[in-house]
């Protein structure tokens, strides 16, 4: 049979390294650009974190006042660096995981392309006052524009590789991967119609930017943990019902769940109350997919000390299944009546788009990057420091917004207090966070460095095609 | 092999996302998408609809939202922030601000709970002149440093450590001028119609 001798020729080094070579152009494009991103992005959370702090500092340039660095900051995290960093990583896993070569390497680079030219525009525009002012859709219809083009060209060549698939079985890791490529230009396209207004575009607005974390950012992060976790231990995933729960579960309930972010708003109650009550059925595919990445792990531990694949995969992995068990409790109407309009959803944002999706990135990155630019990283203890300066950072972020915020939150409920005294008590639990942004910040410098130090073949050459 | 036909995992794929869709966009469209106006509810003037614009260019939704929630949800009715409001009331709002933080406080009823013009004026050059405590970001630009004015200008009344020099004085730009119209049109205190 030519399917078993080409599953058989596929366990060859060398036909991986085949692979490897057919997408390493593009996939380091994407990389490199999200690298950039990842840096502009790190910069300008920093800076609106800071104006928290210093509300004078840079006071009078309008380009970087607060209300234009924060929307900057958010697209170039994840529209830069969450996006083209999963794109990358994508082409790679849906290569290997197809056991074919990643097709349209070119249409690759034209979609990198004008994903970047849209990054600029919209980021540009943003900070010059061009900003549409809906969150997650801030960009101008042009710039909308480019990146939605470039991510159409990116799913075609997903979807082109798929079609030429040399394999009979699809690992759990494709599903979420070409789905998320199916869904995500609708989602995109149908936000950014120029045509909603009203609290119509309020229902629009959040419906997408849920989404744009449940069928995008999502499925990327957790198409990379079901590879990563059973590849680098060593052993299969844990329950193969557990990962077909868990992926219709996830269909299903997490493009319900956008209204909760205008619980007690002017909607309709039917409305938000579908909407919590999806949020908390998603703790079914969490759930799901927890026992299998736990489960899969545990008695494994001390594979965490050898391997940094591993160790920020499972570390993003963990965070997870934390963001989300708390984004279900935080949809609850008793405890958003607390936690709503304050600092505490900032915080499990940044447990979600970081300590979940970024970690897991920078894992997968740890992986394919040797592999696809053909040389080792430098300087292995640069990338613990990396690990324990990001991920205590990321921590201490989270536990300073959310307790912070919770406490905002309490002190907004009693109408006795002045407003002024939400405002004064979260002071000392932002500069907090600035410190823990920066921190974040010191492990993302230190991650570009041995990056660039990887695509200017400094350090070692000593790679071998073996060690996760 | 996913233990069901390709198409049918294509045609899972799109149904999970066409559901979402038509139950969170689809049909709250259909049934609030035809809610007209509030009567007591007036179209922006050409002046507030500017102010609107430089709301929009300056990021003020990423701190103030624009919604009140009903008794028994928050604070929102003992602070007397308005009626929880209505999509009638949102009718002439495009693109939305209905806003998902309170760094700042609401901003829907803001005209009502804060008529002067004058105290706008210092709280947007500087909210530290009026608001020692505040983290908001102050808004120079939107006005102008003058050495001397007309009877015409707006002259904004600030203590001596908040002008920029000494025999500075600042005055409103048309921006600063056409923002506050638009604060002081943020009235929704009309009886709310169901």
């Amino acid at each position: 049979m030519s399917g078993q001798a080409t599953a058989h020729a596929a366990e060859q080094p060398a036909f991986r390294a085949t692979l490897d070579g057919a997408c390493s152009t593009p996939v380091l494009v994407y990389f490199t650009s999200a690298v950039f991103w990842l840096l502009i992005g790190t910069l300008l959370g920093i800076a609106a974190s800071l104006k928290f702090d210093m509300p004078e500092w840079l006071g009078t340039i309008p380009e970087l006042t607060f209300g234009r660095i924060r929307p900057a900051h958010l697209n170039a995290v994840t529209y830069g660096w969450a996006s083209l960093a999963g794109c990358g990583c994508l082409v790679w896993l849906v290569s290997r995981l197809t056991r074919a070569p990643a097709r349209w390497p070119g249409a690759l680079l034209a979609s990198a392309a004008l994903w970047n030219i849209g990054l600029i525009y919209g980021i540009g525009a943003i900070l010059l006052g061009y900003s549409q002012s809906v969150e997650w859709l801030e960009f101008p219809l042009p710039a909308a524009t480019l990146v939605a083009a470039g991510f159409l060209l990116f799913a075609a060549s997903i979807l082109g590789t798929f079609a030429k698939r040399n394999v009979e079985h699809l690992y759990v890791s494709l599903w979420y991967a070409v789905a998320c490529v199916v869904w995500f230009p609708f989602l995109y396209v149908i936000a950014n119609l120029p045509i909603y207004s009203g609290v119509v575009h309020g229902a629009v607005n959040w419906w997408y930017g849920h989404n744009a974390l449940g069928v995008w950012f999502t499925p990327t992060g957790l198409a990379l943990a079901y590879y990563f976790i059973p590849k680098v231990i060593g052993r299969p995933v844990y329950s193969y019902y557990l990962s077909l729960l868990g992926f219709w579960a996830f269909a299903l309930f997490y493009n319900w769940n956008g209204i909760h972010h205008l619980v007690g708003g002017p909607l309709p109650t039917w409305l938000q109350t579908i909407s919590i009550v999806a949020s908390v059925l998603m703790v079914i595919p969490v759930m799901a997919v927890a026992v299998n990445h736990h489960m899969t792990t545990i008695g494994h531990f001390k594979m965490l000390r050898e391997s940094m694949v591993l160790r920020f995969t499972v570390f993003g992995a963990m965070c997870y299944t934390a963001v989300s068990l708390q984004g279900s409790l935080e949809a609850i109407r008793s405890f958003q009546q607390v936690a709503h309009f304050t600092h505490y959803t900032i915080g499990h944002a940044h447990l979600g788009v970081h300590a979940f999706l970024t970690m897991i990135l920078f894992g997968a990155m740890y992986y394919i990057v040797p592999r696809v630019a053909r040389w080792d990283w430098p300087r292995p203890a640069f990338i613990k420091v990396h690990f324990w300066v990001t991920g205590t950072g990321v921590l201490l972020y989270t536990i300073a917004t959310c307790t912070g915020g919770w406490w905002q939150g309490l002190v907004l409920n009693m109408s006795a207090r002045p407003f002024i005294d939400s405002t004064v008590l979260v002071k000392p639990f932002l500069a907090v966070r600035t410190g823990s942004g920066i921190l974040m910040g010191i492990g993302h410098f230190i991650f570009a460095l041995l990056y660039l130090q990887v695509l200017l073949r400094q350090g070692s050459p000593r790679w071998g095609g073996s060690q996760p | 092999m996913m233990f069901i036909r390709l198409w049918l995992f294509f045609l899972g794929v799109l149904a999970t996302l066409f559901l979402g869709w038509a139950a969170l966009v689809g049909v709250p469209g259909f049934q609030i998408g035809a809610v007209p106006p509030q009567p007591g509810l007036r179209n922006y003037t050409f002046e507030q609809a500017h102010g609107r614009e430089i709301y929009i260019r300056e990021g003020c939704v990423y701190c103030h939202s624009q919604q009140t929630r009903p008794t028994g949800f928050g604070s929102d009715q003992t602070r007397r922030w308005g009626r929880a409001s209505v999509p009638g009331d949102y009718f002439f709002d495009r693109p939305h601000l209905l806003g998902t933080s309170r760094t700042g406080p609401d901003l829907l009823n803001i005209g009502v709970r804060q008529p002067s013009r004058d105290w706008h004026m210092s709280h947007l050059y500087n909210p530290r002149s009026v608001m020692p405590q505040s983290v908001m970001p102050p808004f120079p630009w939107l006005f102008e440093e003058r050495t001397s004015t007309g009877p015409l200008d707006a002259v904004v009344d600030l203590p001596e450590k908040f002008r920029p020099r000494p025999g500075v004085v600042v005055v409103a730009g048309p921006e600063a001028i056409n923002l506050v119209n638009y604060l002081l049109g943020m009235d929704r205190s009309y009886r709310a119609r169901e």
